[in-house]
C-alpha cells in the first residue's frame, strides 16, 4: 500500500511522488503541491481532520479525502543524518 | 485617450494586497458589488507625479488564472475583456517577499496576457528578519519586467511604485512562457483555426468558466473546427502548464533569490504548535470569542445609552421649539428615532468588525478555519461561520455584516441566512418581561425556573440555526468548489491603518446601504401608528375626556395614582420630620394637590395616546390580525405590538406600555399591568403559561427585526433571500407557537 499524505506523524516529512487522482484540484499544484516537493505535516485538527501541511515553504489545511489522493515516499530521519 | 490611468491590483490572498490598495488611494477608497454580483468591488483615486490619476481596482485574491470561485472568475474576465471600461492598462501583481516563489506563479500568467506587468514586492522590512537576499536588476532582466520593493509596514517604495505606474507605457509586454510547448500540435491547430487570436488568451477561454466572449467560445466548442479534447486530457495539459511555470520561476530564482537558512525564525511554527493545538488552540479562540461577545454585548452599551440619550434629548427639544404640527412630529417621532435607529448599532459594528480586523490581519482567521472546519462541514457552514453565529447573540446585523469573510458563497449564504436564529439581545427585554409573567419563582436543583427557561431559548435559537443550515445545505443547490484548500499565512502584527480602514468602511456600508431601508421602514410604521382616517383617532382626546369625566380614569390607572400618592405622602412625611422648622400645613395639601393634578394629566394623556393607539391605521391592522393571532392565544394588543416590533424587537415591550397606558417604560409597572389583563374572549388572564409560551416561541423564530432584513438585502445583493428569510421564518415560528399555544392552553 501506498503512503499518503493522511499517513504522516506530526513533524513527519515525504517527497511528493505522484497523484493518484487527475482528479485533484489545480489550485493545489499552484500551492507548490508538485512531484518531487517535500510535505511536512505541522498539525492535525482533532478527529484527524484538516491536516495541516508545510509543502515547498506554502503552509495549508487539505481535508483527509484530499490527502488521501497525495503519494508520498516517507523521508526518515536516517535519510538527513 | 482619457489621462486617467487604469491600474488593476492582483495578488495571492496574503500577499498584503489591501495595505498596498490603501497606502495608494488613502481614504479616496469606494467599495461596493460587482453589478448583479456579491463579489466586492474595491476601487480608489490614486495621486501620481505629473499630476497624472489613476484609478485603482482591487481585484480580488487569487493564486492563479485558472478560477475555482466567482471572485477569482471576477479578475479573470476583467482581464480578458478589453472592451470593459475598467480594463487595466497596466497591472501590478502584489508578492509577499517570503512566498515569491508561488506568487510569481500569478505573475507569469498575467504576464502571459501581454497586459504591462509591474512586479510589487512587498513586506521587504520582513527580508532581514528571514534572511532573504534579492537580485533585483538581475530579476527584472530575467522576467522581463519592473520591480517596486515596498514595505507597507515601513510606507517604503511606494514613491517608486507610483513613478513605475506612471511610466507604464516603457513596460514590455512580452510574454514570459510560451504556452505551447506543453502540447505543440493542439497549440498548432488552434492558432490556424484563430489566426488572430493570443494563444495564452485562447487556451484561458478554453480551460476556465468565465462569462467572456461568449461567441468565440462556442465556436470553439465546435467540435469539427479542430479537435477538442477532453475535461481530463485539459487538467492533464494545465497540470503541465503548472509545473512549466514552476520551473521557469526556479530556474529563475535560483541565480536572483537567495535565503540564509539560519536567519529564519520558526516563528510561525512555534505559534501553531499551541493555537492549532488540539486543546489549547480551542480554549484561546474560545476566550478570544467571549472577549467579542463581551465587547458588542457590554462594552458597546456604553455608547448606545449615550446615543439613546441624545436622540431622546434631541427629540423633545424639537418638540419643544419647533411650532407643534405634522411637520415637527415627522421630523421628532418619525425621522429622529430612525436614525437613531441606524447609529444604534455603529459601535457593536464597530467593535466586530474591528475584532475581525484584528483576526485576519494577523493570520490567526485562518487557524480558526483549521480549527473549526471539521466541526461545521455537516451543516454545510465553514470553520469561520462561528464567528457571526457567536456575534449573532448579541446583534445579528453585525454578524450577518461578518459573514464577508467566508469566500465560499453557500457556505456564506448559508450562514447569513441562519444567523438571525440565534438568540440576539433585541430578544431578551422580550424574554424577560414574559418570562416573569409566566413562569414561577421556583427553583430546580438550584436552578431558578426562569433562568432555565431563558437558557433553554438561547439553546433552542442556536440549535434551530444549525437545524436549518443542515436542510439548507441540503437543498440549496449553488455550484460551488468541492474542495478546500486553506492557506495559513505567517503570523503579522497587524497594521492599525488597515484595522480602521475595516472599522470605517465597515460602519460606513452600514449606515448608506441598510441605513436608507431601516429609515424608510421606521418612518412607514410611524405614520401608521399615529395617524388614523376613523372618527374615533381624529377625536380622541374628546372621546377619552369625555369618557374619563364619565366614568374616571381606567381601575388600573386609578390604582396606581394611589399608590403614587401614598407613596409621596411617606416621602412627605420623612422630610417634615427631618426638617426643624415649622412647615405651613397648607403648603404640604397645595402640594399633594399639585402632585395628584399632574399623575391625572399624565394618566389621562397615557389613555389618549392608547386610544389613538388602538384607533390609527396599525391599531386597526392589529384587530385585523385578530383572527390570525388568535390561534396562537393572543388578542389585537399583541397582534399590534407584534407589527410594531417588526421595526426591532424590543419595541413590544414599549408598543404593549403605550396600549395599556401605563406611561413609563419601567419594566415592573408593565408586567403588572399585562398580569392585569384579561382575554376579552376567555375571560381569563390573557398571559398565561400557554400564551406566554406561545409568544416567547414566536419571538425566538421569528424574522421580527428590519434591520436584519435590510443588512441581509445589502450582504446578498438582492431581495430574493431577505424575503425567502422573513417568509420562511415567519412560518416557522407561527406553526410552532400555534402547536405550542394548543397543546398547553
Amino acid at each position: 500500500m501506498n503512503i499518503t499524505v493522511a499517513d504522516l506523524q506530526r513533524g513527519q516529512k515525504g517527497i511528493i511522488v505522484e497523484f493518484s487522482s487527475t482528479m485533484l484540484p489545480i489550485k493545489l499544484l499552484e500551492l507548490g503541491c508538485l512531484p518531487g516537493n517535500i510535505v511536512e505535516l505541522v498539525q492535525v485538527a482533532p478527529l484527524n481532520d484538516p491536516i495541516y501541511i508545510n509543502v515547498n515553504g506554502s503552509h495549508i489545511a487539505i481535508r483527509r479525502e484530499m490527502a488521501l489522493k497525495i503519494d508520498l515516499n516517507l523521508i526518515l530521519d536516517t535519510d538527513i543524518e | 485617450m482619457s489621462k486617467q490611468i487604469n491600474v488593476a491590483l492582483i495578488g495571492n490572498p496574503n500577499t498584503g494586497k489591501t495595505s498596498v490598495f490603501n497606502a495608494l488611494t488613502g481614504l479616496n477608497q469606494k467599495v461596493g458589488n460587482y453589478p448583479g454580483i456579491t463579489v466586492e468591488k474595491k476601487q480608489g483615486i490614486c495621486k501620481l507625479p505629473r499630476g497624472v490619476k489613476a484609478h485603482i481596482l482591487d481585484l480580488p485574491g487569487t493564486y492563479s488564472l485558472n478560477t475555482t470561485s466567482l471572485d477569482e472568475s471576477v479578475a479573470v474576465e476583467l482581464l480578458l475583456n478589453k472592451n470593459d471600461k475598467n480594463h487595466p492598462d497596466v497591472a501590478l501583481v502584489i508578492t509577499d517577499v517570503e512566498n515569491l516563489k508561488r506568487n510569481l506563479l500569478l505573475f507569469t500568467q498575467i504576464k502571459d496576457l501581454r497586459i504591462p506587468t509591474i512586479l510589487v514586492i512587498n513586506m521587504a522590512d520582513r527580508m532581514s528578519k528571514t534572511g532573504i537576499s534579492l537580485d533585483i536588476n538581475a530579476l527584472e532582466a530575467k522576467l522581463d519586467t519592473k520591480i517596486a520593493l515596498v514595505s507597507t509596514r515601513k510606507n517604503t517604495g511606494i514613491a517608486h511604485l507610483k513613478e513605475l505606474i506612471t511610466d507604464y507605457k516603457n513596460l514590455s509586454e512580452k510574454p514570459n512562457i510560451a504556452i505551447s510547448v506543453i502540447d505543440p500540435n493542439y497549440f498548432e491547430e488552434l492558432r490556424n483555426t484563430f489566426p488572430n487570436q493570443d494563444l495564452y488568451k485562447l487556451w484561458l477561454v478554453i480551460t476556465q468558466d468565465v462569462n467572456f466572449m461568449p461567441i468565440e467560445k462556442s465556436t470553439i466548442k465546435d467540435p469539427s473546427s479542430f479537435s477538442t479534447k477532453s475535461e481530463s486530457e485539459l487538467k492533464r495539459l494545465q497540470q503541465k502548464e503548472t509545473i512549466l511555470r514552476y520551473k521557469f520561476i526556479n530556474s529563475i530564482l535560483k541565480e536572483t533569490y537567495k535565503k540564509d537558512r539560519n536567519a529564519a525564525t520558526g516563528l510561525r511554527a512555534n505559534i501553531d504548535k499551541v493555537l492549532t493545538h488540539k486543546v489549547f488552540g480551542y480554549i484561546i479562540f474560545f476566550v478570544i470569542l467571549l472577549t467579542i461577545f463581551q465587547a458588542i454585548y457590554e462594552w458597546s452599551k456604553i455608547p448606545q445609552d449615550y446615543i439613546d440619550q441624545f436622540f431622546a434629548f434631541s427629540g423633545n427639544w424639537i418638540k419643544q421649539s419647533l411650532p407643534a404640527g405634522a411637520f415637527t412630529d415627522l421630523i421628532a417621532e418619525g425621522i429622529l428615532p430612525g436614525i437613531s435607529g441606524i447609529i444604534i448599532f455603529i459601535p457593536q459594528i464597530a467593535f466586530l468588525f474591528f475584532f475581525i480586523a484584528l483576526l485576519e490581519e494577523t493570520g490567526y482567521m485562518s487557524r480558526v478555519v483549521f480549527l473549526m472546519d471539521r466541526l461545521m462541514r455537516p451543516f454545510g457552514l465553514s470553520g469561520k461561520s462561528i464567528v457571526p453565529l457567536i456575534s449573532g447573540t448579541a446583534c445579528a446585523i453585525p454578524a450577518v455584516m461578518a459573514t464577508r469573510t467566508i469566500e465560499n458563497w453557500k457556505e456564506r449564504l448559508i450562514t447569513i441566512l441562519v444567523t438571525p436564529f440565534t438568540t440576539c439581545s433585541a430578544r431578551l427585554p422580550v424574554y424577560l418581561i414574559i418570562i416573569s409573567l409566566i413562569i414561577p419563582n421556583g427553583t430546580f436543583i438550584g436552578l431558578s425556573y426562569q433562568a432555565l427557561t431563558l437558557m433553554f431559548l438561547y439553546l433552542i435559537g442556536f440549535g434551530m440555526s444549525i437545524f436549518s443550515a443542515m436542510i439548507l445545505n441540503r437543498i440549496l443547490k449553488i455550484k460551488s468548489k468541492s474542495f478546500f484548500v486553506v492557506e495559513m499565512p505567517s503570523y503579522k502584527l497587524p497594521l492599525i491603518k488597515n484595522v480602521s480602514y475595516t472599522v470605517w468602511e465597515k460602519t460606513k456600508s452600514f449606515v448608506f446601504g441598510a441605513g436608507k431601508i431601516i429609515l424608510a421602514i421606521s418612518i412607514i410604521l410611524w405614520f401608521l401608528g399615529s395617524n388614523g382616517i376613523s372618527n374615533n383617532f381624529k377625536n380622541a382626546e374628546e372621546i377619552v375626556s369625555n369618557r374619563i369625566a364619565k366614568n374616571g380614569l381606567s381601575n388600573f390607572n386609578k390604582a396606581t395614582i394611589k399608590a403614587d400618592i401614598r407613596a409621596y405622602k411617606m416621602a412627605l412625611k420623612d422630610s417634615v420630620l427631618k426638617k426643624v422648622y415649622a412647615i405651613n400645613t397648607n403648603d404640604i395639601k397645595d402640594s399633594l394637590h399639585q402632585k395628584k393634578q399632574a399623575l391625572f394629566v399624565t394618566a389621562s394623556n397615557q389613555e389618549i395616546a392608547s386610544f389613538k393607539l388602538e384607533n390609527s391605521f396599525i391599531g386597526y391592522a392589529g384587530k385585523a390580525i385578530e383572527p390570525i393571532v388568535q390561534p396562537l392565544g393572543y388578542d389585537w394588543k399583541i397582534g399590534i405590538a407584534v407589527l410594531t416590533s417588526f421595526a426591532a424587537r424590543e419595541v413590544f415591550v414599549g408598543t404593549l406600555a403605550t396600549i395599556y397606558s401605563v406611561g413609563n417604560d419601567e419594566e415592573d409597572t408593565i408586567a403588572n399591568r399585562m398580569a392585569a389583563e384579561v382575554n376579552h374572549k376567555t375571560n381569563k388572564p390573557l398571559f398565561n403559561l400557554a400564551s406566554g409560551i406561545s409568544l416567547l416561541l414566536f419571538y425566538a423564530f421569528a424574522m421580527q427585526c428590519m434591520s436584519t432584513l435590510a443588512v441581509v438585502k445589502r450582504e446578498t445583493n438582492s431581495w430574493k433571500w431577505p424575503i425567502a428569510q422573513l417568509a420562511f421564518m415567519s412560518v416557522f415560528a407561527y406553526i410552532v407557537a400555534l402547536i405550542a399555544y394548543q397543546t398547553l392552553k
